[in-house]
């Protein structure tokens, strides 16, 4: 092969390193190792994390043990779809392209929306890329975000305002729930956009429809931060008249994963499709008369618009997003609505039983879906420790995020808990000194 | 190729002169290098132009260009046939292709421009 | 016999059902009572209906349109489509690692922090940086963090700078990322070695420049030969280098970017670093710096004190978050699993094959098609059909079309932008030289048909379950969902 190329070593092909930036010593790296030792080493690693194969977990804040049926990792595992690229050539790339399309059209069935994405990394980025959007859309520079939306989703927003510079107002909540009556007051011809999320941090269900014609009025879009399996109960999002409907998608047929790789969904209405970020697939035909599927509103993108692009994304979460295809699929119209309502009811049977020990009363009364808070004497790393003894993970300690709110716990509770552990986490609770 | 009696940029943009009113609109050899277009942004009615200033965009599959406005003046009329059937631009760039039309405020720019005849000679490299 | 598939939609039939779930077994309390109604769905989500072997079977049947590197060839540029190895899709699927909590107690959380501090000092030695965070999720996202982290750093200086210099060989993220940080884009030209025009540097380097981006070598397949004294440049009118890593499957173990002077260094897990491409994601884009900037870096850092890991969240000039939790833990896991397996003379070996590989091919298609700067590349090279054209009127996207009938990937069509009808070719080390070998006689076979018979290219695909797609038509006629009719 050296002859081919007209060399006689593999040096002369790196010849043009200068020698200033030449590395001459070995890197520090520890040695190969084999597949093997490999297993080994890496089954060590896990094994010292808990984990909800090893734990029951009442852990939430964005991230849920969720029911993950047999054939979702079946169907990611196939090579064609896992170790495919972008699909920008559409006639070897049918597969990825159409798989999207019903992804798409699964998180605008949820959302009652007109056009999705075909994924954002998740749902703390998908808030700032909905502020870009809002922005784009009505050319004002204000956007007003609860404090109810999950905090590291907030931050996230602080941290890319760094560079869009834009004036960010945080709304009190009231109750658990967004202070409606602040966001009207701070409603104005500057605003861009409302950001609120339901079910909220908090596990409260909001109502956000209450915004919808004031936020409206003031020329500003509303964007509702959704859990989407929430969704196979609560109303749409769209149908109540939101603008852009995003959140966490890792719910859906993707496993925790200690926080990562997750699921940005985001899905809007058809008028405002260019304004909207991330790849979309749309449906078309080919030279011989057959549906087909590409990429298309490339033009918005980076590898065509460059500086003037909706957003800088390139990569995005498609096997993840894939594999939210494949679990609405295999749920389906009845599962999905099977799912929140086992959810819900053992949510509040937990809240029950928890409050029935004495030791924790509900923060808020309000309405809440498959997470609630709930307040103590008891220091919340106290309950957690006792929990793990017990080989519980649970609950999270909202003070640390929220100062006025010290010794509030929350705890989720999805379909996979059962009657059994929930009884023990509230009889466990009941000890805890 | 190129009608005479209208006056062309240098970025391929042309406008036909009707009285006071300026119908602007891009060249055959633009909507050829586009190839199929997809989308035209054009400006809102009411909003001023100056010569050389970008008054909108087209967009084919795989390209997006900036288009420039060859006079100054005021946006008096958006040809709806273009953004709903963006395919004019390529089918009849210099007649039903027509994408604004301003009130001119000064016929001296059209000095700055090229004549038909200029555009005809003028060297159009493929980008 | 490959077939169009229908949509899942279409295959739906009322009261199907593709799963199962266990009885309520907590006291039955009606909705109503728990929900308010006006919460409720008015309409059900009207998700498909169908059994599990109705799901498998169109999900299998639609996987085999699709071309993976599992499946063959996949040369495009600047993409590292190397082949993922499989024992890293298994210990990824360990349950300490899916199924742990971002939220749960560090202290049994002590063998994913160990390998997110370890992934760190591997990347920080291939880098040659101080620190890096693992938080991005993709390149993209790494150049963001990374051009945040300038930004706070001439901001702590007292300097607010509002320009990037971008050569104009960039890939479209880094103006895209540039923008989106708050700066203004200003161009560098390239020189005819194909590197950054030094005398052009110089003219634009100024002191309201914050960074220039950079990679390394650039999208020609090129190293600059004076990156150092690109560095001196820029660093002499305090702006700082950024690495676009993307290309750093040319230069493990060869040469490391902070060496020649990048402040910044991103990687991407799921190019230099095996990870799968999935389709178009999920990556991870860590970005590392070196010692002035590393209080900048994104909350948290994974931290060891001796004798535990664990969560740093004390960094009160860090510029925040830029994703929710710690990064992509599940991509990272595939990657610490790579740099495992192949240690430092495994990686420098996956450069130094790479770089064999993809001048052996560009040697040999010079019959045929050519080169804007013939110079030894390295992982990848840009070629042209400027004969071809000329001669026969075949373009680089027919050529494109015409080697997928060869069961071939195309390489990146149209990409650098300096480089007309660019096909931007990059093997990776994974391939066997028999796989070389049959792209090059493809490549070279569709430039002899081309003279003989041109028309066959100019209508490509043939042999492919669609042909050529209408584009136009897909944004003239938008539909990005299924609708059921009325």
């Amino acid at each position: 092969m050296l002859r081919s190329i007209g060399v006689k070593s593999i040096e002369e092909l790196f010849a043009d390193i200068p020698k200033e930036v030449f590395f001459t010593r070995r890197l520090n790296l520890p040695g190969a190792m084999s597949e093997l030792e490999l297993q080994k080493h890496l089954g060590s690693l896990a094994a010292r994390n808990a984990n909800a194969a090893t734990h029951v977990c009442f852990l939430g804040g964005g991230t849920y043990d969720h029911f993950i049926p047999a054939v979702v990792d079946h169907v990611i595992s196939r090579s064609e779809f896992y170790t495919a690229y972008t699909p920008y050539q559409p006639e070897v790339s049918q597969a990825v392209l159409q798989t999207i399309y019903e992804y798409q059209t699964l998180i605008c069935e949820l959302t009652g929306m007109d056009v999705s994405n075909a994924s954002m990394y998740d749902g703390a980025s998908a808030v700032a890329e909905a502020a870009i959007m809002a922005r784009a859309t009505t050319g004002r520079n204000k956007i007003l975000i609860s404090k109810s939306v999950h905090p590291e989703y907030r931050q996230t927003l602080t941290t890319y305002n760094t560079g869009l510079e834009m004036e960010v107002v945080e709304i009190p909540f009231k109750n658990g729930a967004t202070d409606l009556d602040a966001v009207k007051t701070a409603l104005d011809d500057k605003t861009a956009g409302v950001i609120v999320q339901s079910p909220n941090f908090f596990g409260v269900i909001e109502t956000p429809r209450a915004l919808v014609d004031p936020v409206h009025a003031a020329g500003a879009l509303l964007v509702v931060i959704a859990d989407p399996i929430s969704l196979g109960l609560l109303e749409a999002p769209g149908t109540y008249g939101a603008d852009i409907v995003m959140g966490e998608g890792q719910a859906l047929g993707n496993p925790m994963s200690y926080g990562g790789p997750h699921l940005g969904f985001f899905a809007t209405r058809e008028k405002m499709a260019r304004r909207m970020a991330g790849r979309i697939v749309g449906a078309t035909v080919d030279n011989r008369g057959q549906r087909g599927f590409v990429l298309t509103l490339q033009t918005r993108e980076q590898h065509i618009r460059r500086e003037k692009a909706t957003s800088n994304i390139c990569s995005n979460e498609a096997l993840n997003a894939l594999a939210a295809g494949v679990y609405l699929t295999t749920m389906g119209k009845q599962g999905i609505k099977e799912v929140a309502e086992l959810c819900v009811k053992k949510a509040h049977y937990a809240a029950r039983k928890i409050e029935a020990t004495g030791k924790f009363k509900l923060a808020f009364d309000a309405p809440f879906f498959k997470e609630f808070t709930v307040k103590g004497n008891a220091c919340p790393c106290k309950v957690s420790d006792e929990l793990l003894k017990h080989n519980i993970l649970g609950g999270l300690d909202v003070g640390h995020w929220y100062p006025e709110l010290q010794g509030h716990l929350s705890f989720a509770v999805t379909e996979k808990r059962s009657k059994q552990e929930i009884d023990e986490l509230a009889s466990v609770l009941e000890g805890v000194q | 190729m190129y009608p005479k009696s209208f006056f062309y940029t240098k970025t391929h943009e042309y406008v036909k002169v009707e009285g006071k009113t300026g119908y602007i609109g891009l060249t055959h050899f633009a909507q050829d290098q586009l190839g199929d277009i997809v989308f035209a942004e054009l400006p809102e009615v009411g909003r001023e132009l100056k010569q050389g200033e970008t008054f909108g965009v087209v967009e084919s599959v795989k390209a997006v260009s900036d288009c420039y406005s060859p006079v100054s003046g005021k946006v008096i009329k958006v040809n709806q046939a273009v953004i709903d059937t963006p395919e004019t631009l390529n089918k009849d760039p210099h007649g039903e292709g027509w994408m604004v039309a301003v009130e001119i405020a000064d016929k001296g720019e059209l000095g700055n421009l090229m004549t038909g005849d200029e555009y005809e000679a003028f060297p159009k490299e493929p980008h | 016999m490959k077939k169009v598939q229908p949509l899942i939609f279409e295959l739906s039939s009322p009261g199907r059902k593709g799963y199962t779930l266990p009885a309520l077994d907590v006291p039955d309390v009606p909705i109503e009572k728990l929900v308010p109604e006006g919460e409720l769905r008015t309409v059900p989500a009207d998700l498909p209906e169908v059994s599990e072997v109705d799901i498998v079977r169109h999900y299998t049947k639609l996987s085999q349109l699709n071309h993976g590197v599992d499946i063959g060839f996949y040369p495009l540029g600047s993409c590292t489509m190397k082949y993922s190895p499989k024992v890293n899709e298994q210990v990824s699927r360990l349950p300490g690692f899916a199924f742990a909590h971002p939220y749960q107690p560090e202290k049994v959380s002590q063998g994913a922090l160990q390998l997110m501090y370890e992934m760190e000092q591997y990347l920080a030695e291939i880098g040659g940086v101080k620190r890096v965070s693992l938080q991005p999720a993709a390149g993209a996202h790494g150049e963001y963090t990374g051009l945040l982290i300038i930004k706070a750093y001439h901001l702590k200086n007292g300097q607010k700078r509002h320009k990037v210099l971008i050569p104009d060989s960039a890939h479209g993220t880094n103006p895209a990322s540039s923008v989106m940080a708050g700066f203004e884009i200003v161009n560098v030209k390239s020189d005819e070695r194909g590197g950054v025009d030094l005398e052009d540097l110089k003219r634009v380097m100024t002191e309201d420049v914050a960074a220039l981006m950079l990679t390394n070598p650039n999208t020609l397949g090129l190293f600059d030969e004076n990156i150092h004294r690109i560095a001196a440049i820029v660093h002499s009118k305090g702006g700082l280098l950024y690495y676009d890593g993307a290309n750093a499957n040319a230069i493990m173990g060869w040469s490391r970017p902070a060496d020649a002077g990048f402040d910044v260094v991103h990687f991407n897990l799921h190019k230099t670093f095996s990870t799968p491409h999935g389709g178009g994601g999920p990556g991870s884009g860590p970005v590392g710096v070196v010692e002035h900037l590393v209080p900048f870096l994104p909350t948290p850092t994974v931290d060891y004190d001796g004798k535990k890991y664990f969560l740093n969240y004390d960094h009160p000039d860090s510029i925040g978050k830029v994703k929710g939790y710690y990064g992509n833990f599940g991509v990272i896991v595939k990657a610490y699993t790579y740099i495992r397996a192949l240690g430092p003379d495994g990686l420098k070996k996956a450069s130094e094959d790479a770089v064999l590989n993809a001048n052996y091919i560009m040697r040999n298609i010079l019959g045929y098609y050519d080169l804007q700067y013939n110079r030894h590349c390295k992982h990848e090279f840009v070629a042209a059909p400027f004969r071809i054209m000329k001669d026969t009127g075949v373009k680089t996207l027919d050529i494109a079309k015409r080697l997928l009938d060869h069961g071939v990937h195309p390489p990146t069509v149209y990409f650098p932008l300096i480089v007309h009808e660019a096909l931007m070719i990059e093997p990776t080390e994974t391939e066997s030289k028999e796989s070389l070998d049959y792209f090059i006689n493809a490549l070279n076979a569709i430039a002899k048909e081309a003279y003989e018979n041109s028309e066959i290219a100019k209508t490509a695909p043939h042999e492919t379950v669609v042909g050529r797609l209408d584009e136009a038509g897909a944004v003239r006629k938008f539909n990005p969902r299924w609708r059921r009719e009325a």
